[in-house]
């Protein structure tokens, strides 16, 4: 009985790292540049909701639309003012500029909302699932975070395969040179990729508080790096992959906290990570890149 | 040629960066955090000074002490300088210390100074990084700093301290736990020592025969947390109770702990004892309760702030023990103003670091009294004397009543168990 | 013939000459500063910093030699300056009163080199099978290992010899007599001081040396024919995997270096994510990058600039971090934007004509 619970409260957690991963994923698939301040993007649009719910009062379903409003305009602000000055530029350099952005974002949180720890309401206020005389219990806002993640994935599969836009987002992704000779406007193209990623770390932002109500300028960070770590398992770029390594993920950490050592579960998520990428390089789901001679 | 380019505007930049470097460390003034307005015009007039002559103020300490009373036509400054994290995720530690202090500073100086002296803070950012603490230190001195109100972090703490016993600085550190911290004769603490705070937790769950299946969730990588859990496990083979689970987390791996509650239930523990900070215990108490683990939790003084945490389901807390040397819902008077000027200049309540910065400053008020500091006074001189000062005082402050301490730098007080009943600490 | 000869002998002497001025740079630099030190008109903000600035200059070239050189992503250098760290700290505290402090440092620094290079070669093995941003994570994931196992080391010494846990140091059941020489997750301390500002930039010059002539030597020009084209490079007998490793361990080995610098500079050690974490190791790239990919004394110059800035803007207090990372993209931005750089190119035709040509030339 207690592996099924940790099995559960892994695949709680990893739900959690799925729907970050999906985010990055995207970003990364399209626009092939690793967006350090996703995991900050999720924290400011957990503080959106925050202050709009718990501080103005507003219900907070509404709150959430204001927060995906609010994330996708910084989203798409960080992409204009921070990212695009470098298209072209080596990769390194907008990693690096994307750490930069990531220090902002901390900070300026830091300054406008101060360092103590927010608690954060639960916007999930369904009942848990109990089963077995309660001796097994399903936290509602992980079925929440899983129907929630397993909606956005199909919905994203389906939009980038069949839309005018998602395509120009493939096109954009296999070659933006080609892609803008064909007449897509890259440029345009990425903008909406990045309006997308950042509108799914609002929704990421306030499931990842709602499960672990704590709020802090520095909450986002290490589930960023956990869930990059996610995507690169499942293959990054991959959008099932993104979904399928988050699970994984939460669940092989909470399996070896529960029967290994709980001190020493990052440390064996990142030899899995490792070892997986040695058996098969680019992840679980990635695909091959041709090699050009 | 690109790169050479590039080289040389680096190089440009950087030289410009040493100057304002050598400038900006004197004019370091523009960070303190004292509001008294006779200081800025003080601060300008010695930034002008330094800029003059840069090499005196670096040179000795004494010279840039003197150089700061001369300054001032009362009884002289005294410069206390803070260290501790501003920025990081230990943020809020060290924010509250300086709060704290910044509060004692002013009404001290409303209240006619140290022995006619204007008391100025200035509290520097080391962002939980030892070697960020030393830089902090050394911006410290080149402000011309009497004496270390810091670390708030033991590892911070405990670099720092190596340094000012070579330059004899008197340091005090707030909250700085682990038992290396005051190792140097010249290191003094506010705080409880970890070990003290794990024996005497111990201690209090067997004789009050609290539970008989204890399980520890702690922190390893942090050394508060790990520091009291060894000698809470050393301590509990003597008391009538089992330790049946112990489940560590570390800084990386502090927002899922149901693998933690799990296995305590599991094991069918009835009580939880947290020797962590409140962010995390909060999240533990949320955790337990959407797992229906009724247990009780029992902590130390870190736990406190809890209550203060926006937004909390207070009711969650009920039936919480913890042992702290601050409560925030005191009733005594001293308590109470604390708490009202803290809500009133921050807009938060104070948590026990808050406390710890506040009575440092006054025991580094009633140390120096003792001793008779007066502006004229070099470094060496303040230490020694503020070395044995220190041994005689008595200090009743918001931590604990009638505080001494020993050569040792220890501070002798009693930990107060509270419960928590109702969304308030009442004494158990 | 002659022709090729003389083409060949000017190309020489122009590398020989670069070296020399960084060499000269970095001798130039500390005699300066040596002498300001010594009229005292050096604060001391920045007098403790100048064993920092060692440390992240030796890092910082080290990590150029795995980016620029070799042309891998590594974002795991922290984790090679970790254990430098950690190993050196623990045989300097072991031994702190068994031998004279220079010995110690000296052993020490080879201790520390050998256990970063002992890593840096059994990640290298299997890491360097993959590349790109794969490279990259794998790299991430071995430096939070390092760090997280680091975290859970108990280490103790006693009469009956020594004792070892990774659970915590009740398990070691350390006699009396006992020293703990790591402590799980509050680390070493009481490492002797040995480190200083003379003892630094010795380093400095001795980790330029290897690395500038690692660049030139055989060795280097292997390992540069593989990061500009593998394929081509194994074509004629390359051995690839053999020249990859070989730049990894030194890289890993001067990060080590860089550890030993660190934590002989400090009394406590302790591996948090602040000071050997992936941030870290970001940091570490960030010096590299900004200085120029490839560029030793780029490097060496951004490591110093900025380790410097965030204590300069000590003075700006709340704002400090905020207006840093804020300078650090403006820096990325004016330094890599395609639109900047042609601006710098247009500014420079129009100031330095002649300057150009010659580049062409070249």
């Amino acid at each position: 009985m207690s592996f099924v619970a940790h099995l559960i409260n892994g695949i709680s957690l990893g739900s959690v790292y799925a729907l970050i991963a999906l985010g990055y994923t995207m970003v990364y698939g399209i626009a092939k540049m690793l967006n350090f301040a996703h995991g900050d993007v999720i924290m400011i649009g957990g503080y959106v909701v925050f202050v709009t719910a718990s501080g103005l009062g507003i219900n907070p379903l509404a709150a959430i639309i204001v927060s995906m409003a609010a994330c996708t305009v910084l989203g798409v602000t960080i992409e204009r003012v921070a990212y695009r000055p470098l298209r072209g530029a080596s990769p390194l350099a907008v990693l690096i500029t994307a750490i930069g952005v990531s220090y902002l974002l901390q900070n300026v949180a830091l300054l406008v909302f101060g360092s103590d720890t927010k608690a954060f309401s639960n916007v999930v206020t369904l009942q848990n699932l109990e089963l077995f005389d309660g001796q097994l219990i399903i936290k509602s806002v992980t079925i929440v975070t899983v129907i929630v993640s397993i909606i956005i994935m199909v919905g994203l599969t389906f939009f980038v395969k069949k839309t005018k836009i998602g395509r120009a987002m493939t096109a954009v992704s296999e070659d933006q040179g080609a892609a803008q000779l064909m007449g897509i406007n890259v440029n345009g193209t990425i903008a909406v990729t990045f309006a997308i990623g950042s509108s799914l770390a609002a929704v990421a932002g306030v499931l990842l508080c709602s499960a672990y109500p704590s709020l802090t300028p520095y909450t986002g960070s290490m589930p960023g790096i956990k869930a990059f770590v996610a995507a690169v398992f499942g293959g990054i770029g991959s959008i099932p992959g993104a979904f399928i390594g988050g699970i994984l993920l939460g669940v092989i950490e909470n399996l070896s906290k529960a029967y290994i050592s709980s001190q020493l579960a990052d440390a064996i998520v990142f030899s899995i990570l490792i070892i997986v990428l040695l058996v098969k390089p680019t992840g679980l789901l990635g695909k091959k890149a041709l090699e050009k001679v | 040629m690109k790169k050479r380019m590039l080289s040389l505007v680096l190089a440009g930049v950087m030289t410009a960066a040493m100057l304002t470097g050598c400038g900006g460390s004197a004019g370091t003034d523009a960070g303190s955090t004292d509001g008294a307005a006779q200081e800025s015009s003080d601060a300008a007039g010695e930034t002008e000074a330094a800029e003059e002559t840069p090499g005196e103020e670096a040179a000795s300490d004494e010279t840039a002490a003197e150089d700061g009373a001369a300054g001032d036509s009362a009884g002289g400054t005294f410069k206390i300088g803070g260290i501790g994290p501003l920025t990081g995720s230990y943020a809020v530690y060290g924010i509250a210390a300086m709060n704290g202090s910044q509060i004692a500073v002013d009404e001290i100086n409303a209240a006619g100074g140290i022995n006619g002296m204007t008391v100025e803070l200035n509290f520097q950012d080391d962002e939980t990084d030892s070697e960020k603490s030393v830089n902090a230190y050394n911006a410290l001195k080149d402000w011309g700093v009497q004496v270390i109100d810091g670390c708030v972090t033991s590892a911070c703490s405990i670099a720092v301290s190596a340094k000012t016993v070579e330059d004899n600085i008197f340091q005090l550190t707030p909250s700085g736990s682990a038992v290396e911290c005051v190792a140097n004769p010249n290191a003094f603490r506010v705080c409880f020592s970890d070990p003290n705070q794990g024996v005497a937790s111990a201690q209090y769950i067997g004789e009050h025969g609290l539970a008989t299946k204890v399980a520890v969730i702690y922190d390893s990588s942090d050394v508060y947390s790990s520091g009291i859990y060894e000698k809470f496990v050393a301590e509990a083979e003597s008391q009538p109770f089992e330790i049946v689970t112990a489940g560590a987390f570390t800084a990386d791996n502090k927002t899922d702990f149901s693998v933690q509650l799990q296995q305590a239930k599991d094991a069918g523990a009835d009580l939880v004892f947290l020797p962590i900070y409140y962010n995390e215990a909060a999240m533990i108490l949320k955790q337990a309760s959407d797992m229906s683990f009724d247990v009780k939790f029992f902590g130390c003084d870190g736990l406190d702030g809890i209550l203060g945490v926006k937004n909390f389901d207070a009711s969650l807390t009920e039936g919480v023990m913890l042992l702290t040397p601050f409560a925030a819902d005191a009733t005594d008077d001293l308590t109470v103003k604390f708490v009202t000027t803290y809500k009133e200049k921050f807009n938060e309540t104070p948590n026990q670091f808050a406390a710890d910065g506040y009575d440092a400053i006054y025991t580094i008020k009633a140390a120096a009294e003792k001793a008779g500091i007066t502006a004229d006074m070099s470094n060496e001189e303040i230490c020694a004397a503020m070395q044995t000062a220190m041994t005689e005082i008595t200090v009743d402050g918001l931590t604990g009543e009638g505080i001494t301490w020993d050569a040792s730098g220890e501070p002798t007080k009693e930990p107060k168990a509270v419960v928590i009943k109702d969304g308030v600490y009442t004494a158990m | 013939m002659d022709m090729e000869m003389k083409v060949n002998k000017s190309k020489l002497s122009k590398t020989t000459k670069n070296d020399l001025i960084t060499y000269g740079m970095v001798i130039l630099t500390y005699i300066v500063v040596q002498l300001l030190v010594s009229t005292g008109h050096v604060s001391s903000l920045i007098q403790g910093l100048l064993v920092p600035f060692c440390t992240y200059v030796i890092v910082a070239v080290a990590l150029n030699l795995t980016v620029g050189i070799l042309g891998e992503l590594s974002l795991g250098h922290a984790g090679f300056m970790c254990v430098g760290a950690f190993a050196s700290a623990v045989f300097s505290l072991a031994f702190k009163d068994a031998m004279p402090s220079g010995l110690r440092f000296f052993l020490a620094l080879l201790i520390g080199a050998a256990a970063a290079a002992l890593v840096g070669f059994l990640v290298g093995i299997p890491v360097l099978r993959l590349r790109g941003d794969y490279l990259a994570i794998v790299t991430l994931a071995f430096g939070e290992i390092i760090k997280n196992i680091i975290n859970v080391l108990y280490l103790g010494v006693d009469s009956r010899g020594v004792h070892f846990s990774m659970k915590d140091a009740i398990s070691l059941h350390l006699e009396e007599d006992g020293v703990m020489l790591i402590k799980g997750a509050q680390g070493v301390t009481g490492t002797p001081n040995d480190s200083n500002f003379t003892v630094g930039v010795i380093l400095i010059l001795v980790t330029l040396f290897i690395v500038l002539n690692f660049i030139h030597s055989r060795t280097g020009r292997a390992v540069m024919s593989i990061r500009d084209n593998r394929i081509a490079a194994e074509s004629v007998g390359i051995n690839v995997t053999k020249y990859k490793l070989i730049a990894f361990t030194v890289s890993a080995s001067l990060a080590g270096v860089a550890g030993v610098l660190y934590a002989h500079n400090l009394s406590t050690l302790n591996a948090l994510p602040k000071n050997f974490g992936y941030n870290m190791s970001i940091m570490i790239l960030v010096f590299v990058v900004l200085g120029g990919i490839g560029n030793i004394r780029g490097s060496i110059i951004a490591a110093v600039l900025l380790t410097l800035l965030p204590e300069v803007l000590r003075g700006l207090s709340d704002y400090r971090m905020l207006i840093y990372s804020i300078v650090l993209i403006a820096m990325m931005i004016f330094n890599w934007s395609p639109n900047a750089v042609f601006l710098r190119k247009r500014l420079r035709q129009k100031f330095l004509p002649g300057r150009k040509v010659e580049k062409e030339e070249a």
